[in-house]
């Protein structure tokens, strides 16, 4: 299958001088096309900052990221969901979602019709009228992923989307993403510091540790996902993704 | 006519004022290397009340209605240059992050989606207390000689006539209560998105 992102060495890092800190090194993955990978590991190991990498909103410090995606004017490559949906107040709920769309080439027209149909997709096509403030959290976060897939992205970046829900609210979200992604065959990688649900979503799971950062483990997740919260596979996937994590941490505090 | 002469210095004042006010306030903000080299202009002019300038105005404008909406301007300015400038700098940096991600990386691009529409609740507020302290003004831009409201009301004030004197505060009162109404009702369509 063809790689949508691929780092080669990737490296970031903040300050200059003696506050220079190299926040992961050497940094090499690949995602391929319509895969869902998910990202764990230490905290302040770089997992928000590589995804701002890969959609070029900081600079590599070495290295690089090669996107190799379809290139059409009317769509954008890549996009992003963030943690707090951070959608703009003053947008009405259907502008927001247009985010993306303007400057891109697609007629008013196309643009009205592909915002509606992006809130229907997240169970929000009532809503385009309103004002953000209208809307409860989870319907925030539910319109921070539309505004991601008005754009008809490839490559969908989610840097713990879920982490400021609650419980019930994530599971669900939790559903309806991977609904969504099958519906729209897109490919994503999916930060999270939470190990169920990074064993839930993921095709891969990917375990970001030891300082300076970097991969230190891949767990290929081969369970069926019908019934795959249910399944006694998921909750040993589970452990050892958390013992990895256990492993990681100790390298981490080992270099420091 | 004299209230009319008075509401024409008014007007002035305030518009150039505000306009400048909230222009260099929102540059500041933006170039901060701009607000380090004028910083200590600000701090020295700052402290200045409008009423000093007089002599300036007379000087550079003559007696004139030029020179009443030149000293109304100035305390309206500075209102205005500090609210925009904190307003601005308060913009919701995440915001400008998730503008740049969805492609509108440009300055300009960014100014007109994020920066002036995430600092347009600062600024209006500025240019609202900018209404108020604008008649405020009024009576000192016309101490020498500039036919309005504020005259009259100082020669009453001489003769101690306080029921004139009275007069003239409801004046300016009902001037600046019938402005400030229009203004929020404007204020408020703008910021429909708010509460």
């Amino acid at each position: 299958m063809a790689k949508v992102i691929e780092t080669e060495d990737l490296a970031v890092s903040f300050g200059e001088g003696a506050d220079h800190n190299i926040i992961f090194r050497h940094l090499n993955i690949a995602i391929e096309a319509g895969e869902f990978v998910t990202l764990v590991g230490v905290s302040g190991a770089g997992k928000s900052t590589l995804l701002r990498v890969i959609a070029d909103l900081i600079p590599a410090y070495e290295g690089s990221v090669k996107i190799d995606t379809s290139q059409d004017a009317a769509r954008r490559r890549i996009s992003m969901v963030f943690q707090a949906a951070n959608l703009m107040p003053w947008r009405k709920i259907g502008d927001n979602v247009g985010l993306g769309l303007e400057g891109i080439e697609i007629s008013e027209q196309d643009c009205r019709e592909r915002v509606q149909s992006t809130l229907n997709l997240v169970g929000l096509g009532e809503y385009g009228d309103r004002w953000p403030y209208q809307l409860s959290g989870g319907q925030r976060q539910r319109i921070g992923i539309a505004r991601a897939l008005a754009v008809d992205p490839d490559i969908l970046l989610m840097d713990e989307p879920f982490g400021a829900l609650d419980a019930i609210t994530r599971t669900a979200m939790q559903d309806e993403l991977l609904r969504i992604w099958s519906e729209t065959q897109k490919s994503v990688l999916f930060v999270t510091h939470d190990i169920e649900e990074a064993v839930y979503l993921g095709d891969r799971v990917l375990l970001l540790g030891g300082r300076p950062a970097h991969i230190t483990n891949e767990y290929k997740i081969d369970i069926d996902r019908k019934n795959r919260r249910e399944s006694v596979e998921f909750m040993q996937k589970v452990d050892e993704v958390k013992a990895g994590l256990v492993d990681a941490m100790a390298l981490s505090d080992g270099a420091a | 006519m004299m209230v009319w002469a008075s509401f024409r210095h008014y007007a002035i004042g305030f518009f150039i004022g505000s306009f400048l006010g909230v222009t260099l306030g929102v540059l500041v903000a933006l170039f901060p290397k701009v607000e380090a080299s004028q910083a200590w202009l600000a701090r020295v002019l700052r402290p200045i009340p409008p009423l000093a300038w007089i002599p300036f105005a007379i000087i550079w404008f003559g007696i004139t209605e030029t020179a009443a909406a030149f000293i109304i301007s100035i305390g309206i300015f500075w209102i205005n240059y500090f609210t925009a400038m904190a307003a601005v700098q308060a913009v919701d940096k995440d915001l400008i992050e998730v503008a740049r991600a969805f492609g509108h990386r440009t300055f300009p691009a960014l100014l007109k989606k994020v920066i002036l529409p995430g600092a347009a609740p600062g600024i209006l507020s500025g240019l609202r207390a900018g209404l108020g302290q604008g008649w405020m003004t009024v009576v000192a831009a016309e101490l020498f000689g500039i036919e309005g409201i504020g005259q009259r009301m100082m020669e009453a004030s001489g003769l101690l006539a306080t029921d004139v004197v009275i007069l003239y505060m409801f004046s300016i009162a009902l001037l600046y209560g019938i402005s400030d109404y229009i203004f929020v009702s404007v204020q408020n369509r703008i910021l429909a998105w708010q509460r």
